[in-house]
Formats: C-alpha cells, sequence, structure tokens
C-alpha cells in the first residue's frame, strides 16, 4: 500500500510540480521575449496576446520582425511552420504515452502547450493520464504568460541601456541550446556551422540580403538539416534524444 | 503596432503553430520509421536556433562591440554547459558592463 504523505504518480498535483522547474525557466525567457517584443514595437497587450496563444519561443521571437516589417502572411505562415516543426515530431512521440484517460476532446488541449520541455518530462514517464497531463502544462503556461506581462511592461519603463543588455538574453539562450550538443556531437557541429554560413550569405550578399527574414529561416535551416541528415543519418538511439 | 494590422498577423502565427502540435497528437498513432525524416527533424532545430542567432545576435544591443562581447560571454558559459538561465544573464551582464566602457 502506498503511503498517503508521498505525492501519487499520474495525478494533477504530481503535474503541477513536475512543471514547476519549466514554469520557473519560462517566466525568465518569456521575460526577455516581452522586453524585445515592446521594444520592437508591439504594445504590451499585443505582446502578451502572441504568448498566450503561441507558446513558443523561438516562433514567437521569428515572428514579431515579420509583423513589424509587414510581411506576408504566407512568409509567417511558413517561417512558423518550418520552426515549430520539430512539435510535430514531439507530438508524434507524446501520442504514443497517453493512457486511456485520455480523450479525443484532451488531446486538443494537451497539443496547445506541447514545448519541447513539456515534452521531455511526458516522454521521461512509462504513460501518463489526463490530469497529469492537465497540471504539466498548466504551471508552464502561467510561467509563460506572467513572464511575458513583466517583460513588456518591463520593456516599457526599464531605462536603454538595461533594455539593451536584455535584448540578448533570449540568443544567450539559444546558444545554451545548441553548444553543449554541438561541442559533444560534430554531425551537430557540422550541420551549425553550414547554417550559421548559410544565414551569413544571406545577410551581407547582395541579392540575397533582400530575402525577407522569415524565408532566411527557412531556407538556411532547411538546407542545413538536408545536408547534415543527408551526410550524417543519425542512428535508432539518436532519434529517441530531443532538445 | 496597429491592433487590427496585428490581429491577423496573431492568427495565422498561433494556427499554424497550433495545427503543427494538434494534427499529429490526434490522428497519428504511428511512430516515425524513415531514417532521413528522423534525421532531418534530429538536426532541424539546432539548425533553426543557429540560423536565428547569427548574425541577428550581432545586432540585438545598442553596439555591435557590446553585442560581440556578450556572445563571447554566452558561448565561454555555453561551453562549460551551464544552465540556460546562466548563460542569458551572463551574457546580459558582460553586455551591460560593455555599455557602460564603450
Amino acid at each position: 500500500m502506498k503511503s498517503r504523505t508521498e505525492i501519487q504518480e499520474n495525478t494533477f498535483l504530481k503535474g503541477i510540480i513536475d512543471g514547476i522547474p519549466i514554469c520557473i525557466g519560462y517566466i525568465t525567457v518569456a521575460f526577455a521575449f516581452g522586453i524585445f517584443a515592446v521594444s520592437s514595437g508591439l504594445t504590451p497587450f499585443e505582446t502578451v496576446l502572441i504568448s498566450m496563444t503561441n507558446v513558443t519561443s523561438a516562433g514567437q521571437l521569428a515572428a514579431v520582425p515579420i509583423m513589424i516589417s509587414g510581411g506576408t502572411f504566407f512568409e509567417l505562415a511558413a517561417s512558423q511552420f518550418v520552426i515549430n516543426l520539430r512539435y510535430a515530431l514531439m507530438s508524434v512521440s507524446l501520442s504514443q504515452k497517453l493512457d486511456s484517460s485520455v480523450t479525443l476532446l484532451d488531446r486538443f488541449i494537451i497539443a496547445f502547450v506541447n514545448t519541447d520541455e513539456v515534452f521531455a518530462v511526458a516522454s521521461s514517464k512509462k504513460a501518463v493520464g489526463k490530469t497529469y497531463m492537465f497540471g504539466l502544462i498548466l504551471t508552464p503556461f502561467l510561467g509563460w504568460s506572467a513572464g511575458t506581462v513583466i517583460g513588456a511592461l518591463a520593456g516599457s519603463i526599464l531605462p536603454p541601456l538595461v533594455i539593451s543588455a536584455f535584448g540578448i538574453a533570449i540568443y544567450g539562450m539559444f546558444i545554451a541550446i545548441v553548444v553543449p550538443p554541438a561541442r559533444e556531437n560534430k554531425n551537430i557541429l557540422f550541420c551549425v556551422i553550414i547554417a550559421v554560413i548559410l544565414s551569413c550569405l544571406f545577410r551581407w550578399l547582395p541579392f540575397l540580403s533582400g530575402v525577407q527574414t522569415g524565408f532566411v529561416i527557412i531556407i538556411c535551416s532547411v538546407i542545413a538539416s538536408v545536408i547534415a541528415a543527408l551526410l550524417f543519418p543519425i542512428k535508432e538511439k539518436e532519434a529517441e534524444h530531443e532538445l | 503596432m496597429n491592433f487590427n494590422i496585428f490581429l491577423p498577423y496573431l492568427l495565422v502565427a498561433a494556427l499554424v503553430t497550433y495545427l503543427i502540435r494538434a494534427v499529429p497528437l490526434v490522428l497519428i498513432k504511428k511512430k516515425i520509421e524513415n531514417r532521413f525524416i528522423l534525421s532531418f527533424l534530429y538536426y532541424m532545430p539546432y539548425a533553426v536556433l543557429s540560423v536565428m542567432t547569427i548574425p541577428a545576435v550581432f545586432f540585438a544591443t545598442n553596439h555591435i562591440v557590446t553585442a560581440t562581447a556578450g556572445v563571447a560571454v554566452a558561448l565561454i558559459l555555453a561551453f562549460f554547459k551551464r544552465d540556460l538561465l546562466t548563460v542569458a544573464l551572463g551574457a546580459s551582464f558582460a553586455v551591460f558592463v560593455a555599455e557602460l566602457i564603450v
């Protein structure tokens, strides 16, 4: 018989608790996004709406310049599709973990906050139920929203020096995600180098520099990933590893 | 930004992002076996983040010099596998100090 004092696995409360570390991390990333979006020219209200409806750091960061520069809806949709394509893979994988308590409607709700980190926690379990998943997505969602509110408001009042310093925060997080695996795995490093070279060509070469940012992200990342996938196809084991 | 211009953009971004997550979770029950697709999806996040970071990060602060200081600190901290928060705040702090000097 299980002890009463221990938190039961696969419950709403356990989900909430497992979501707390994700929530804390999200508050900081969302804070940086809030500052970035407001300093780009969005209102705090618009900034918070983006976070509460998209719930994806890289996608949102790419979306803001496209919106501000008056890019086409196709550019926006296509860039979001490519940047967020990894979630499709995570959703495929997560679908195998959901137990019989999860209904079709629940799947539509869980999908909304199936982020990298939520996926990582859920996939560390054998199987997850409806109430656990609801808890696990609730705390990160609140952290993401709250962090954006604080960042958007701070972005409106903080001095330019501080805004400038925080302007690099979200890129710092991207660097923190990419560098450690690139250091361990030469194939990832190869892919990163190709991507960076292409990205710089699109910034500085005449003609190429006229391509809109959303398309640059798509073209460069697809080419780099295809080359890496063709030259260094992954082994079964690596497929299990996620960001 | 004008809210009436903003709103359609918001809906497009939110809808695309949501469908990417929801469609596979609702429809696909089988595991992807194709090695090329698995490899492509494995490398994609690193490529996306790299493209988004370089060279844009060098223009994310008031001066390219202070941004470079921030990138240098971020690379060093990330190389020694510090967590996301430490790297982000370390880079921000480096930019802050550099801007006071420049």
